[in-house]
């Protein structure tokens, strides 16, 4: 296994988490008080695990770049958590979960992280309620369940479409009453720029002060890594505008490995692309798929007169409509994983028959929901004739109730009523199942630096199942870090507060220093979002969606180029001892410009399609994904040695002693 | 379309600010209030100046960092829309639009447009939370039934953003709104009644340690508060407070 030890503990798959929980070191609570830990995120991952590691007792420091905890990205998750709850009676079970979740993730995940994954699930809707998560109720008073992309049984747990934000509320909640009680300091609008290595072992992190420009030494004896994922590196994604890599890759810079960058996401549910001036795209809760029908028209002169707009998309009768995923995945239908919807609408859009003005968007439809959701009301209010005016509106309110807020947004967004005429909707960079490489407890590859939620690697192989990264996120910080992390802290007990006078502590800020002077000194034509919309358009353009040699390669070479051209001619102007969002933006496009050649180079090594990796060279005569698991059944891992071309591949061995590896079928 | 922009400039929070004038060309309907001020800022940042500073981070109208008061209205014209979700649809050709920061002596601006909200934080700080250990907890979550009504009124007391619209509509720049969404949802939870007494108390009582208003029932808040946070939420804070003061 060469360097990389995963830690899997051994024993039956089922007893692997409770026998390592009963044999890891602890520490004690009066010993708490005297370690500290650096927790940079607050979003559902860090925030979760700062709240329970003060909670223990450990003193906590947070940082976050936004000017509240409670603003981090999870905010924006519309549509739900994933929990093996079996509320339903539909034959959910902690098995069936794992199962889904590596079979989904294409078998390229770590089986033991996501059966433990699985089992600690239930454990997070408990604490959520516990916590006052106003989750979605049926009249009985209990919690209410949905199904989301990919499974069978119902066992999402939502909020309406703001899941995302009622659970970082219960973390941020959580977090303030540590706050209050002093065992949480928090430090917002803070940046890390860089990771402290003492004698090999993570001991703090440099962070800028983003109003006053200062730049900081926060020591700990351990670091933990929550700082979401890195799709914005294509410029256009459903991230918010400041969401980075730079905390990860300062970290691989100073020796953690990257795990799988290239194993994007891409959701097939999102808002389409209006012009050329966007900065970002909007995600439609994948929720709206139980409900609504995927088409585009059957015939190219009506896809054609569509984008012309000669004709309407209420105008096509159902014959006339080609419900393509209905067509090839009878078993799934609308529901089939989101690389697999996505590379269908991208197939029959590439084929002409996308229906906006680009070209680039399908229809969901709601007409067909809408009127049976009617036709029931009706019939339980004891209306037996009713007009279809009236089926209609029933329909309407009922569609209200579950999806409302998303229709609101889409027609803020759109200008068009989605109960009236169908949504447009496009793939868009969602996810990163890329991230830093760990081991079972959640360390990376430097001692004392941990990584947790999207930053990590490790659940999710190489797709991601809906409804569960907020699962994982809260698994991680609530139930899996704080447990694990007691066994590397139970040396440090006597080690003391880590001064930041060291050696170590000034060579890092000098060199963080010498960085934003660089960035700053730029006497450039271009401003930064200029090299980030070119660094996104070779990532889309020969990264995306699908990939082949040929194009990676050429990535490769035009982004070493195109980060040339950056660090000659970028223009930042103002100061750097103020608030200065153009730096900031540069510190973050400088990293995204090294990950994005990591991340071809990734792609470009592996030599078959799974998951949200779909190589060219490698699909079925049907084009469906086509995995090697005799060659690539390994994680890759990549080891930093200056520039990323000279980056060294590791591999993790994935082993399966419970799954049988099968071919993914959703037909 | 064609716009001459107003905006607040102010270099930090010592300096004194002003108000300067950005004629801007080529705007199209279907770009966001946001994407537009990006077109400035790149076309202030090729002829060298400093590009206008302003709070945003989803863009999609659910973190709750944007916070621009335009042409005199706490995220601009419409209801129920953040600043992020505005789109140029709703102004015209030739349009004038001032573009100011939110204005309160609780919200201290950082520069230009942005402002320091961290008050709001600290009404949370002060009991905005059920006091459950979080490393774990046995009860099943469906041993707490809760009536759909009240979960359905918790969720939407919940919905709030934090954004600090209501204190910026608000002529007295109070954050009643605000703190009364956030005492509602754990008043209408089982879990929440504990600690209600204190919760209120503490909470009231910070809100008015960090310098907002009182309210006087002009309604403004609720206006313009991009998720439609009702009043109703400050009645009932209101029969919390008075009923924990009862109690003492
Ligand atoms: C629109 C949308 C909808 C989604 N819907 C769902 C859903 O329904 N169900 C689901 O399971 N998942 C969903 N996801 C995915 C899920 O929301 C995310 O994967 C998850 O919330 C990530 O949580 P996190 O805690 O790892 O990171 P985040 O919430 O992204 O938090 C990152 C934190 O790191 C901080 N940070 C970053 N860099 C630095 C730095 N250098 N210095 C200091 N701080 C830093 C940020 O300030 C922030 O606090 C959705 C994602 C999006 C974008
Ligand atoms: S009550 Fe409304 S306006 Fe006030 S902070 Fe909350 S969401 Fe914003
Ligand atoms: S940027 Fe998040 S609400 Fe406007």
């Amino acid at each position: 296994m060469g360097i990389l030890d995963s830690k899997v503990p051994t024993g039956p798959l089922a007893d692997k988490w409770t026998n390592h929980k009963n044999h890891i070191d602890l520490v004690n609570p009066a010993n708490k008080r005297n370690i500290d830990i650096i927790v940079v995120g607050t979003g559902l991952a860090g925030g979760s695990a700062a709240a329970t590691l003060a909670e223990l007792g450990y003193n906590v420091k947070t940082f976050c770049y936004q000017d509240s905890p409670r603003r981090a990205h999870s905010i924006a998750a519309q549509g739900g958590v994933n929990a093996a709850k079996n509320y339903q009676g539909d034959g959910d079970s902690v098995y069936r979960l794992f199962y889904d979740t590596v079979k989904g993730g294409d078998y390229r995940s770590r089986e033991a992280n996501v059966y433990r994954l699985a089992q600690v699930s239930t454990n997070i809707i408990d604490q959520c309620v516990a916590q006052g998560v106003p989750f979605a109720r049926e009249y009985g008073g209990l919690l209410d369940n949905r199904s989301f992309g990919g499974v069978l049984v119902s066992r999402t747990f939502y909020a309406k479409g703001q899941t995302g934000q009622q659970l970082l509320l219960g973390a941020y909640a959580a977090m303030n009453r540590q706050i209050q009680r002093g065992k949480i300091k928090s430090h917002t609008r803070h940046e890390m720029l860089d990771l402290v290595l003492v004698d090999g072992k993570a001991r703090g992190i440099i962070a800028r002060d983003l109003v006053t420009g200062e730049i900081e030494r926060h020591s700990a004896h351990a670091v933990v890594l929550a700082t979401g994922g890195y799709g914005n590196l294509f410029f256009l994604s459903t991230y918010c505008m400041g969401a980075n890599v730079m905390a990860a890759w300062r970290a691989h810079r100073r020796g953690a490995f990257m795990a799988n960058p290239c194993f994007t996401q891409i959701h097939p549910t999102c808002i389409p692309v209006s012009g050329d001036h966007q900065s970002k795209l909007t995600l439609m809760s994948e929720s709206l798929r139980n409900d609504g029908r995927i088409w585009v028209p059957k015939r190219l002169e009506d896809a054609q007169a569509i984008r012309e707009g000669k004709l309407k998309p209420t105008q096509l009768g159902e014959g006339e409509r080609d419900y393509y995923l209905e067509r090839r995945y009878p078993a799934f239908g609308n529901l089939v994983p989101r690389d697999v919807a996505s590379r269908a609408a991208k197939e029959r859009c590439d084929a002409g028959f996308g229906v906006n003005k680009t070209g680039e968007a399908v229809y969901l439809d709601f007409d067909a929901a809408i009127m049976r959701y009617g036709r029931e009301k009706a019939l339980t209010s004891g209306m037996k004739d009713a007009d279809d005016t009236t089926v209609r509106q029933l329909g309407e309110e009922v569609v209200e109730a579950k999806y409302g807020n998303l229709f609101d947004m889409y027609e803020k967004i759109v200008d068009q009523n989605p109960y009236k005429t169908p949504m447009m909707i496009y793939p868009a960079v969602h996810y990163t199942m890329g991230g830093l490489w760990v081991d079972y407890n959640l360390q990376t590859t430097i001692p004392g630096c941990y990584a947790a939620g999207e930053a990590n690697f490790s659940d999710h192989g190489a797709n991601r199942l809906g409804a569960s990264a907020l699962m994982q996120g809260l698994a991680d910080g609530y139930f899996v870090l704080p447990y694990t992390i007691g066994d590397y802290l139970s040396d440090d007990i006597r080690t003391g507060a880590i001064p930041t006078d060291s050696p170590e502590f000034d060579a890092a800020e000098a060199d963080t220093r010498s960085r934003l002077e660089k960035l700053m000194s730029g006497k450039g034509t271009h401003s930064v979002d200029y090299y980030h919309k070119k660094l996104g358009k070779i990532m889309w353009n020969k990264c995306g969606m699908s990939r082949n040699a040929k194009e990676l390669q050429e990535a490769i070479d035009e982004i070493a180029e195109l980060r040339a051209d950056f660090w000659e001619n970028v223009r930042v102007p103002g100061t750097a001892d103020t608030k200065n969002q153009e730096l900031e933006k540069a510190g973050r496009v400088a990293d995204f410009l090294e990950l994005g050649e990591l991340f071809a180079k990734d792609a470009l090594t592996r030599n078959e399609s799974c998951g949200g990796h779909f190589r060219e060279e490698y699909q079925t005569p049907e084009g469906e994904a086509l995995r090697d698991d005799e060659n690539f059944k390994f994680v890759s891992a990549w080891e930093y040695k200056g520039a990323p071309k000279d980056a060294v591949l590791h591999k993790e061995q994935l082993v399966y002693e419970n799954i049988e590896l099968k071919t993914r079928s959703y037909k | 379309m064609k716009l001459t922009l107003k905006i607040w400039r102010q270099k930090n929070a010592s300096s004194k600010g002003q108000m300067v004038e950005y004629p801007l060309n080529g705007i199209e309907e279907d770009m966001s209030f946001l994407e537009m001020l990006d077109v400035l800022n790149e076309e202030l940042n090729n002829k060298g100046e400093e590009p206008i500073e302003f709070d945003h981070d989803c863009r999609e109208g659910i973190c709750g960092a944007c916070s621009l008061m335009i042409n005199g209205r706490a995220h601009g014209p419409g209801s129920r829309i953040t600043a992020c979700q505005l789109h140029m649809r709703s102004f015209n050709d030739g349009d004038s639009i001032t573009i100011e920061p939110w204005r309160a002596k609780a919200f201290p601006v950082i520069k230009d447009l942005i402002v320091d909200r961290s008050a709001f934080d600290r009404i949370q700080q002060a009991g905005g939370y059920i006091s459950v250990n979080t490393s774990g907890n046995p009860v099943d979550a469906n041993a707490i039934p809760i009536e759909k009504e009240n979960a359905d009124m918790a969720f939407n007391a919940a919905t709030c953003i934090g954004c600090g619209a209501c204190v910026a509509a608000c002529k007295n720049a109070s954050a009643m709104l605000f703190t009364s969404a956030k005492i509602s949802q754990f008043a209408l939870l089982p879990q929440g009644q504990v600690e209600a007494n204190e919760r209120v108390q503490n909470m009231v009582r910070q809100m008015d340690l960090e310098g907002f208003g009182n309210c006087t029932n002009t309604g403004a808040c609720e206006v313009e508060c991009p998720k439609g946070i009702s009043l109703e939420n400050i009645a009932r804070m209101n029969r919390e407070y008075y009923s924990a003061s009862v109690k003492g």
